[in-house]
């Protein structure tokens, strides 16, 4: 009597290892799927874009004229905002990730505050727009200025920056402060003069991807109401303005009336893109030339 | 600071020292002191964030709720703002971004899972080096590109073999959005299934098991708390994704369960009605915060749902 029929075990075998090659397959596909999107959608981008990117385009006053359009004004826009943006968040992010890591005593407070954060990191960013045309622009009378826009990115953006400077700090070994406190240092001297400038590389490169990530924002800046059409260009935080993503916003749903200007937008989408490509090179330069490994 | 009179009459001021001393520690204590309390009001800045986000939108939806009764509000089918007879049900927006989820989470859960498959349990190290950071751009385009992907792209492309689908349509951005959630759920359910220890499957594959059946019985059984958690962090973005939606499918308030047409989310109207002349005061205002609030009550529920999923249905091994 045979315990096992070799012909059918075989059989059973081979069709269970062609089912996992054939899911292999599959799997890979899946995974290539996002790519392949990617490439189509970057490629349709740049084809719907070739021959409106010129010097007028890049420097031009806005229009309703799709040949003379261009978006100097909606970059200067997004550039003023990131000049309100960069300080408010590295600041307050920073200090916040010091207290809670370094000062804070492990209790209901830090708890509470901690919890918060990541709260804050899943609140849609829409939201964030009407708190800042509640607060900002409403209560505090300031208008759909630039410095509105740049304090409602910031606080869509802070919880980022926290959560990725205390990871930094986090980073930063034990040796190192206790070495500072054995030469009689305090624990603002050591904070100041081994964390910090130890945990800064780190901070730094969540800063920067959290600000490539207020650069794309649209939401929030439709609800605090950028108007379509602006001219002058803004000069200062206090201007009225507009950016590159509302430009992108205005002239895409625009695109059904003026066939043009689904060509602005794409362009638009290019200057964009390069824009977070910068960005994101320089947070992978600084986190590879700056981070120390312990 | 002291005088510098440390050498006076060629002897050490040794009082002077210590006072000079005392001073700077003073000084120093001072800055010791200080420095903790300004960290802390910078923390606390994060929480009144929350609480200005959860005031504004109670109390303005509470007058909003004193003009339109809440059960008419969360019970009715029609929603007419704009109307000479205005009605404020919240169902037809509620239904669009249901449905809006519903599709993004049909094409980015099953692709999404197949490619965390892929990434923890096929793919050589060498490989999932390359492929993780380009799944991470398309996590890092902007939502606007996104939108524009869907409007200029995607939508035509449908209507090319299903006329049947309107210019601004709901199947569109659904499709987008579900792409935009792929690194996302690949990404998360990625990481609950590598930290599966190794041991499992090698006593999975020791007894005779294929890769494929280690992953359905072993790995993913195992790591299933922290890939539902990923789920729902992806319909949570969903719920709260505006621009796409906006762009294009379009302001539609009607009530209805067809795919190819027009619906708007409750995103797109708040982006419809604060970006039009609602001026502050009027009920079409209020409306604005009685359905952001609905957003913010529905994302916070998800958010907190995913985390305690992954709390108290983590495998510990």
């Amino acid at each position: 009597m045979k315990y096992l029929n070799v012909e059918q075990v075989t059989k059973r075998m081979n069709g269970r290892i062609a089912k996992n090659n054939i899911s292999k397959a599959l799997f890979f596909l899946a995974t290539l799927f996002g790519l392949i999107v990617l490439a189509i959608l970057i490629y349709r981008v740049v084809v719907d874009s070739i021959g409106w990117i010129d010097w007028n385009f890049l420097t031009g006053r806005q229009s309703t004229d799709a040949e003379r359009a261009g978006i100097m004004g909606a970059l200067l826009g997004t550039l003023w905002m990131m000049l309100v943006v960069a300080p408010v968040t590295l600041i307050l992010g920073i200090g916040t990730a010091i207290y809670l890591e370094l000062y804070a005593k492990k209790g209901r407070l830090q708890s509470i505050i901690q919890t918060n954060i990541s709260n804050l990191a899943g609140v849609p960013s829409i939201v964030y727009g009407i708190l800042g045309l509640t607060i900002f622009v409403r209560a505090m009378e300031m208008g759909n200025i630039i410095l509105a826009g740049g304090l409602t990115l910031s606080l869509l953006i802070l919880p980022i920056v926290i959560v990725a400077a205390q990871e930094a700090i986090r980073a930063v070994p034990g040796f190192l402060s206790e070495a500072s406190y054995g030469m009689g240092a305090t624990k603002w001297q050591t904070i100041k003069n081994v964390i910090l400038p130890a945990a800064l590389p780190g901070m730094l490169t969540g800063a920067i991807l959290a600000l490539s990530r207020a650069i794309g924002e649209t939401a929030p800046l439709t609800v605090i109401g950028i108007p379509a059409l602006i001219i002058p260009f803004p000069e200062g935080i206090f201007d009225k303005f507009t950016a590159l993503p509302m430009q992108i916003y205005y002239w895409t749903i625009d695109s059904s009336l003026v066939a043009e200007y689904a060509n602005l937008a794409a362009g638009t989408i290019i200057v964009l893109l390069v824009l977070l490509f910068v960005l994101n090179s320089t947070a992978i330069f600084i986190r590879n030339k700056f981070q120390q490994r312990f | 600071m002291a005088a510098n009179n440390k050498y006076e009459n060629n002897s050490i001021d040794v009082k002077g020292m210590i006072a000079k001393n005392k001073q700077s520690k003073s000084l120093s204590s001072i800055t010791e002191k200080l420095i903790p309390v300004v960290l802390f009001l910078f923390a606390i800045i994060t929480v009144f964030t929350t609480v200005g986000i959860v005031f504004t939108l109670l109390s303005e939806t509470i007058e909003f709720f004193k003009r339109i009764p809440i059960w008419d509000f969360f019970t009715g089918t029609v929603l007419k703002p704009m109307s000479q007879n205005p009605e404020f049900g919240v169902l037809p927006l509620l239904n669009g971004t249901i449905i809006s989820s519903a599709i993004a989470m049909l094409v980015a859960g099953p692709i999404g899972l197949m490619a965390a498959i892929y990434l923890s349990e096929y793919a050589s190290d060498r490989v999932r080096r390359v492929l993780k950071p380009m799944l991470e751009i398309l996590a890092g385009i902007p939502t606007i590109v996104y939108g524009f992907f869907a409007f200029t792209f995607v939508t035509p492309l449908i209507r090319s073999f299903w006329p049947d689908v309107a210019a601004t349509n709901i199947l569109s951005p659904g499709i987008v959005m579900g792409i935009m959630i792929i690194p996302m759920i690949a990404s998360l359910s990625e990481d609950a299934m590598s930290s599966v220890p190794k041991a499992m499957r090698e006593g999975a594959l020791g007894l005779g098991a294929t890769k494929l059946e280690t992953t359905f019985k072993v790995v993913i059984p195992a790591a299933l708390s922290g890939i539902i958690a990923s789920f729902v962090l992806g319909i949570s973005r969903a719920i709260g994704e505006t621009m796409i939606v906006t762009i294009a499918s379009g302001s539609s308030k009607n009530f209805t369960f067809d795919i190819t047409q027009s619906m708007q989310t409750m995103t797109a109207y708040i982006v419809e009605v604060s970006g039009g002349e609602a001026a502050a005061g009027t009920t079409i205002y209020y409306s604005l915060y009685a359905v952001a609030m609905t957003l913010f009550v529905f994302t916070l529920l998800m958010n907190l749902l995913a985390r305690y999923v992954s709390r108290k249905f983590r495998e510990e091994y």
